[in-house]
């Protein structure tokens, strides 16, 4: 399925940080890494469905603000000693526009 | 070449020694070992909890083979040396094996003591000294039923309990009329005698031995009144002689035990001697303590310092008897001209005798209870005179402070030097200092760094008490451990210097010229840099959103439902009505499900959404109010009371201090939350002796007190000193607020951290030093300047407005 959403210009998302998307079952935080890839996961953790869209984003992966959990922006996994998974959504920039695929 | 050390006996002290010459002269010497057991160097010790089953031969090995390797050591187990060629420098090994030493290390323990009476060479009768000893226990405990133990001393009591746990029925017989005479008083014997009763154990008291019978295998004792007792087996723990027969047999010179001097060398000055074997100005040892300080000093002399003198040692003892706490130190029983205090509660099984001299302790017996033993232990061995406290020395040191709060706060009022594992000679100064440089977190890392309570394991309970005290609150509120995170090798001060000297003012400038491991740091390092590049730069540096946690971002609390909570600022907590009705319409407005007074007493607006955030904002900013800072790592609010306006008690004005102080500090940003309180007189209504800047009026003027924390663990503050006008608290405020703010490591609170660095140390700089002060405050008022923007009006005003809108799908 090639159904692409357009979302924003990238400029709109700072650097290291995200954006909060509102679909209408909840809401897709989709993140701007320092190498200006972008990533869209949806916005609750794992652990105990923390706003992952506030964390600290490092790499590729962002940290939850609510108990620390690092989570893998590329696959949706949590790192290190925890484990569980939140859906990915695919994204990607064309022409310095962000666009993403739901479902 | 190297020259060749060579160590005979692969005990305790032996290899002790080596751990300590390898710490000083790695290089040194070439290194063999001879062990006549065939085991790796193993704790001796922990052979009583082995026999009573709660450890395993493979817990209680110190140094594994691999260790021997790492550090270049040959070892031969199994093989013990059977002469000394001293013409010739060499020992030779029962196995034939000879090997040249330049330097010798005698360290072959002692032997149990075996009475000589008839039938005391039969199988079945032993001694408790190693692992072929605990293994034999063992087996006959499988076997046979009856065991009896000679001998009622530390030894003695701690194979009887383990042999009973072995299932056997067992008798101790012993020859005094009371037990471990040399370690006990009659009354403090009496309760142990008791206890181990109650355990199950029998007692045979005034006993002498006679004849131990049996025709190929132990079956029993007859005793020298004629009695008789069934025995399937016989431990001999009545004492033990230093294992010397080597050393005589080469000739060197020996007493009751190998005699050294004050640097542990023997009459050939090629050859040394530490540990059990040896005799030092008249004294021989059976403890590891004063074994380990002459390791020291052997390894001192080893290494070619030359400077360490063994002038003796006072020793404690504690029983390993799982449940039993015993504990005892010095001349514990009094003479002429010695006084006694003496606690004793029989409901609850404890007993305390302190034998005082000049107001000196002299000795210590305690039962039931033993927490103290270390502190009284310090107070011996300084002499330090009592007589200041000597009404309350028996109900411990905790009674002396203002915070009774069990095993924690106990360890935090020993002082640095107070030694707290006997065994290894580790006082708390050590034990902290490795958690917080090293990062320790657990009781095994903490053995690991520093051997404390890795030997008789007597004060795991102390040192797990420093651990909480020192790592204290949790994660989050972890002290600065080594290396900031794992993106760097580098402590916090290493960065905090660098940024300072060598002028790095961003994030980049930092990750490069530190040689940060990963490309974007993490969520730990990167806030602690926004925070020290903002403290030192404030001009200069611009604050990096995105390297702050989400509540500093949105200024708000993030709560647990992801919603958001507001706090406006109310200085000194003073408030109009005008006030407060604009913070009631805006709730009503934006739907606040709930609101609070807080703790700092300002009002708590609950469940925000987030982007209703910036529309409250803007009505609170124009109804005059700025941002609570609540949420942040930052100066949170300073609380008052009354004051002289109100209060017939009011020395001096609180809430107008107060406002000031807020008015001064405002907005700052901390290495962590920072609270202030104003009270009006010593009634301290507002709490102040436990906030990060307490003030507390008098008549003559205002004592500031710092360091304070309520929370999981109170920390009551410090007095810093006492000034007599307001003028003088802002300045002192702002300079110790300064202090802190450069010097601390982010997210370490103002009470770990003038633990860390002492009151001296901070009162030597705003106390002894105006300059140094006046400096201080003005660079506080410097950061303030670029600080004192609100937040909320920016933001209000369309800063950083993608944070708080969502996006939405085009097409
Ligand atoms: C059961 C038990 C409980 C104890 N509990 C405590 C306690 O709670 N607190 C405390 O402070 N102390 C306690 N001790 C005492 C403590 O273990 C000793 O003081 C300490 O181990 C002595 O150390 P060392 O190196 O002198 O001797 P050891 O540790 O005995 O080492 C000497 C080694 O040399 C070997 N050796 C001897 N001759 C030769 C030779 N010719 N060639 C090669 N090797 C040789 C021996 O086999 C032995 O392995 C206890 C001892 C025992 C047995
Ligand atoms: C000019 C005079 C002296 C010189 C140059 C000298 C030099 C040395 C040196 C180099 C050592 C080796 C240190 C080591 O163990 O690594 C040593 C050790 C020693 N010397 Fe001397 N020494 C002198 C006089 C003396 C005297 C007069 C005595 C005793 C009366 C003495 C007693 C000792 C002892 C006991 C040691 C061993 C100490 C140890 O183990 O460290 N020395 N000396
Ligand atoms: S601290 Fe003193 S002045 Fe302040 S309210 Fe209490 S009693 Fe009154
Ligand atoms: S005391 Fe505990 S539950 Fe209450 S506000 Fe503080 S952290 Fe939350
Ligand atoms: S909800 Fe994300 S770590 Fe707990």
């Amino acid at each position: 399925m090639s159904d692409w959403k357009k979302i924003a210009p990238l400029e709109d998302i700072p650097r290291l940080g995200s954006r909060v998307v509102e679909i209408e079952d909840g809401s897709i935080a989709v993140f701007r890494t320092s190498d200006d890839q972008v990533f869209a996961v949806r916005d609750a953790c794992p652990h105990k469905n923390g706003p992952l869209s506030q964390g600290i984003v490092a790499g590729h992966t962002v940290t939850c603000p609510l108990h620390n959990w690092k989570i893998d922006l590329e696959s949706g996994e949590a790192l290190g000693p925890d484990e569980g998974c939140t859906n990915t959504f695919a994204a990607k920039v064309e022409d310095g526009m962000v666009y993403i695929q739901l479902s | 070449m190297k020259e060749r050390l060579v160590l005979v006996g692969n005990g305790m002290a032996g290899v002790r020694t080596l751990e300590e010459l390898l710490k000083l002269a790695p290089e040194e010497y070439e290194i063999t070992v001879f062990g006549a057991e065939p085991y790796p160097n193993y704790n001796r010790i922990m052979l009583s909890p082995v026999l009573a089953g709660e450890k395993t031969i493979d817990e209680i090995i110190l140094n594994d083979r691999q260790w021997y390797k790492a550090n270049g050591i040959t070892l031969y187990t199994g093989d013990p040396v059977v002469e000394i060629d001293r013409v010739n420098r060499k020992v030779i090994a029962e196995s034939g094996l000879e090997v040249s030493y330049d330097r010798l290390l005698l360290a072959t323990g002692s032997n149990p003591f075996i009475i000589p009476v008839p039938g005391s060479d039969l199988p079945g009768v032993i001694g408790f000294r190693d692992i072929a000893d605990v293994d034999a226990m063992i087996e006959a405990a499988k076997t046979g039923n009856k065991a009896v133990v000679i001998g009622g001393g530390l030894l003695g009591l701690e194979a009887a309990n383990g042999l009973q746990i072995n299932g056997m029925d067992v008798t101790v017989v012993h020859l005094m009329d009371i037990l471990m005479e040399r370690q006990l008083d009659r009354m403090a014997a009496g309760l142990l005698k008791k206890s181990l009763e109650e355990k199950g154990l029998k007692f045979l008291m005034e006993t002498q031995t006679a004849e131990v019978l049996g025709e190929d295998h132990v079956t029993g004792l007859r005793f020298a009144d004629g009695s008789e007792i069934e025995a399937d087996l016989v431990v001999m723990a009545v004492g033990i002689r230093p294992n010397m027969e080597l050393a005589q047999k080469a000739g060197l010179y020996c007493e009751r035990g190998v005699v050294v001097n004050d640097t542990m060398q023997t009459y050939d000055p090629r050859i040394y001697a530490v540990g059990e074997c040896v005799q030092h100005r008249g004294e021989t040892y059976g403890l590891v303590a004063p074994l380990f300080e002459q390791a020291k000093v052997a390894a001192n002399h080893l290494a070619r310092m030359g400077i360490a003198r063994y002038e003796g040692s006072v020793t404690s003892t504690k029983l390993k008897v799982t449940g039993i706490d015993l504990f005892s130190a010095g001349e514990f029983n009094e003479e002429e001209g010695d006084e006694t205090l003496v606690l004793q509660d029989p409901a609850r099984n404890v007993y305390k005798k302190l034998v005082v001299k000049d107001n000196r302790i002299k000795g210590a017996v305690m039962f039931g209870d033993t927490m103290d033993g270390t502190w009284y232990f310090q107070l011996l061995r300084e002499g330090t005179d009592i007589s200041g406290f000597r009404d309350t020395i028996l109900f411990g040191q905790h009674d002396l402070g203002d915070a009774g709060h069990g095993d924690e706060t106990r360890v935090a009022a020993l002082s640095d030097d107070a030694e707290i594992c006997g065994c290894n000679g580790v006082t708390k100064g050590d034990i902290v200092n490795a958690i917080q440089t090293k990062g320790l977190f657990t009781l095994d890392d903490v053995r690991a760094h520093t051997k404390a309570s890795a030997s008789c394991g007597s004060c795991t309970g102390l040192v797990e008490a420093i651990l909480s005290s020192t790592v204290g609150e949790g994660y989050e509120e972890k002290p600065s451990k080594k290396p900031v995170c794992g993106c760097t090798e580098h402590s916090h001060d290493e960065v905090i210097r660098a940024i300072a000297e060598h002028e790095l003012k961003d994030m980049r400038a930092v990750f490069n010229f530190l040689e940060w491991k990963t490309p974007d740091g993490c969520a730990t390092c990167r806030p602690a840099l926004n925070y020290y590049l903002l403290a030192r730069w404030p001009e200069e540096y611009r604050d990096d959103p995105q390297s702050r946690f989400i509540n500093e971002r949105a200024h708000g609390n993030i709560q647990k439902d992801g919603t958001y909570s507001v706090v406006p600022r109310m200085f000194g907590g003073l408030c109009t009505p005008s006030d407060l009705r604009a913070i009631a319409d805006v709730c009503e407005k934006y739907h606040v499900p709930e609101m609070k007074v807080t703790g700092g007493q300002r009002i708590d607006l609950f469940g925000v959404k987030k982007e209703d955030l910036p529309l409250m904002w803007k009505d609170l900013s124009d109804a005059g109010f700025v941002s609570g800072h609540a949420y942040g790592k930052a100066m949170r609010t300073v609380k008052t009371c009354a004051g002289k306006k109100w209060c017939r008690f009011g020395t001096q004005d609180s809430t107008g201090l107060g406002v000031k102080l807020e008015e001064l500090t405002w907005g700052s940003w901390m290495p962590h939350k920072f609270k202030l309180a104003v009270s009006g007189c010593p009634r301290n209504c507002a709490e102040a002796t436990i906030k990060d800047f307490g003030v507390v009026c008098v008549d003559s003027g205002y004592e500031l007190h710092i360091g304070g924390n309520g929370g999981i663990k109170v920390r009551v503050t410090d007095l810093l000193c006492k000034v007599e006008t307001e003028e003088d608290v802002l300045e002192y405020c702002g300079a110790f607020t300064q202090m802190y703010r450069e010097e601390a490591h982010y997210l370490e609170r103002t009470a770990p951290w003038v633990e860390r660095v002492g009151l001296a140390y901070i009162k030597e700089r705003i106390l002894d030093n105006e300059e140094e002060r006046k400096a201080l405050y003005e660079r506080f008022k410097i950061g303030q300047k670029v600080a004192q923007v609100d937040p909320w009006k920016a933001r209000a005003e369309g800063e950083a407005a993608h944070e708080f809108v969502p996006l939405k799908i085009s097409a």
